[in-house]
């Protein structure tokens, strides 16, 4: 029955095969294409460019660095998410409304105002300057952009689920003696913990692939303060097709994996909460 | 959740630790959010308003704001009617392979903006694919505005697709079926049952789909050459000033591009208020 009523509704061929036929055009074929190119390098080419002690030192800061932003992010979005959600205080819908703030700047315009609050004589550098800690034009000032650009993500993931969390079973831990800490720990953190590692995957994947925000505040020092996605445009600028392409590629790769992840996350995630239900 | 706090009074301790939180979240959002937004405007007036005009006023910014809305009146309709088809075909039929086809959907936002940038060069750059054929017949994509329009389209292709996907799921087509029952035909069933039941999503899409695209910069840039007055769009402007040592004139360009985030935050916030239940759950709320 069920059946016979969905083939009622028209277009299927043509909405199906519109958007395979522009989804195939602008995004497949283009990495296809990125791909194809990579495999241009032959085994040498790709162990003399992985092991160049400038490519380690990009991949390193640029999936380190968004490692350690995404937890950053993760504690701090888990922390505004539980505030937003459970009290009520004034100023509570303008802050919900800033969070999507570093959605919506645009990424060039979020590296060069970081830059003037962070850079030695900025807003905040000066005075950090001589505590002896340098932000921008450092190590720090990556991470510094990728936790910005990464912070919505954990706390709009959260929301939803934290809105729709079963109180009894908190009151009922209280109720049987366990302190708020307690409760947190053992009922809350493991209930929100699917949900928590999407919202940190999406903040790492995000953070792993920035370029506009870093790259103002970086200072893009070799081997020191240069991520992976610059190698490549600066290897773009050299014409060096096949190694841009492989680097792409192994960026690519990783984008793949955690796309992966987020979807199996989400599935233990749907579980967790039909249980719940 | 009130009558809760009704029944039991809260205890000093209790108070405390929601006072030291929603402290700390205050604080945590006026360093990460606020101070970046209001150093934007404040370096943008350093000079005063005269200078700040006059920025405005150069012709290389002109022809940045031109670009920009050109790039975004392309880009947007573009992905408008894809995410249209794509919700159609995803959410009123079963076929196989549609996990996978949801799951290319959503690839762009987990690519470097800079990766989607260099697969169009690698297409149709010089060296690339297509690149021969093209110089034959004298098209030029990449450094040109073609290149922005396609780096562009290929970053905010999710944008309007997810949410109508989400939203198109929800409701079902209970309604879309009783119209063809009725003796609708297609085009009258979409545009007088269909349309006017994902109208809020469509635009709430739209708003972020173009607030993104007028913003983007990597894709943008690997693609654009950075050819003054040709093919910088205004993020593009921004770097070329700044690292010009214009600081001024980058942020007073900058600042164009936080007004255009903000409204997009104020429209956003009406729209999650006023029509909140016909947008897609707040859990695809998240790009």
């Amino acid at each position: 029955m069920a059946r016979q009523r969905r083939r009622v509704l028209p277009g299927f061929g043509i909405s199906l095969g519109y958007a395979l036929t522009y989804l195939g055009l602008i995004v497949l074929l283009p990495l296809a294409a990125l791909v194809w190119k990579a495999s241009a390098l032959d085994v040498d080419g790709w162990l003399r460019l992985l092991s160049a002690p400038r490519t380690l030192a990009a991949l390193k800061l640029s999936f380190g660095g968004a490692l350690i932003a995404a937890l950053f992010n993760a504690v701090a979005g888990l922390l505004v998410a539980w505030v937003l959600v459970r009290y009520r205080f004034p100023g509570r819908r303008l802050i919900d409304a800033l969070v999507d703030l570093p959605f919506a700047l645009p990424t060039a315009v979020a590296g060069i105002a970081l830059t003037a609050i962070y850079a030695p004589n900025g807003w905040l550098g000066q005075y950090l300057l001589p505590l002896g800690i340098k932000i921008a034009y450092a190590p720090a000032g990556v991470l510094v952009a990728m936790i910005f650009v990464g912070f919505p993500y954990v706390v709009r993931t959260l929301q939803p689920v934290l809105e729709t969390l079963d109180r009894d079973v908190e009151e009922a831990a209280e109720s049987l003696g366990a302190t708020r800490l307690q409760t947190f720990v053992r009922v809350i953190v493991p209930a929100l913990l699917p949900t928590l590692l999407t919202g940190f995957a999406l903040a790492l994947a995000r953070a792993v692939g920035e370029y506009g925000s870093v790259i103002f505040i970086a200072g893009n020092i070799p081997l020191r303060s240069e991520i992976a996605p610059l190698l490549i445009v600066q290897k773009l600028e050299q014409f060096d097709y096949a190694g841009a392409a492989a680097l792409g590629t192994v960026m690519l790769g990783f984008s793949l994996l955690l796309l992966v992840a987020i979807a199996l996350l989400q599935r233990w995630s749907g579980r967790w909460a039909e249980r719940g239900a | 959740m009130s009558g809760q706090h009704a029944s039991r009074p809260l205890s000093w301790r209790h108070r405390l630790l929601r006072g030291t939180l929603i402290a700390l979240v205050m604080a945590l959002m006026a360093v990460l959010v606020l101070l970046p937004l209001a150093a934007v405007f404040i370096e943008a007036l350093s000079k005063g308003a005269a200078a700040f005009m006059d920025v405005l006023a150069q012709p290389e910014t002109v022809s940045a704001i031109k670009l920009t809305l050109l790039v975004a009146v392309l880009a947007v309709p573009s992905n408008l009617v894809f995410g249209v088809a794509a919700a159609w075909a995803m959410t009123r039929f079963e076929f196989r392979g549609k996990a996978l086809l949801g799951a290319f959907i959503d690839l762009p936002f987990s690519v470097s903006p800079v990766v989607a940038g260099l697969v169009y060069v690698l297409l149709f750059g010089a060296q690339g694919w297509f690149g021969p054929w093209l110089t034959d017949h004298g098209v030029t994509i990449i450094f040109a505005v073609p290149g922005l329009v396609l780096a562009t389209v290929f970053i905010t292709l999710p944008f309007v697709a997810r949410e109508l996907i989400s939203l198109m799921q929800a409701q079902g087509s209970e309604e879309e079926e009783a119209a063809r029952t009725l003796g609708a035909s297609g085009w009258q069933m979409f545009f007088r049952v269909t349309l006017p039941n994902i109208r809020w999503a469509l635009l709430y899409g739209v708003l972020l789909c173009n607030a993104r695209a007028m913003g983007e910069f990597g894709a943008v840039s690997v693609v654009s050459g950075h050819i003054r007055g040709l093919t910088t769009t205004m993020p593009l402007e921004v770097e070329m000033r700044y690292n010009e040592y214009d600081y001024m004139g980058a942020f007073a360009v900058a600042s164009l591009l936080g007004l255009l985030a903000l409204l997009t935050l104020v429209v956003k916030a009406l729209l999650e208020w006023r029509y909140g239940d016909e947008l897609a759950a707040r859990a695809t709320r998240g790009h």
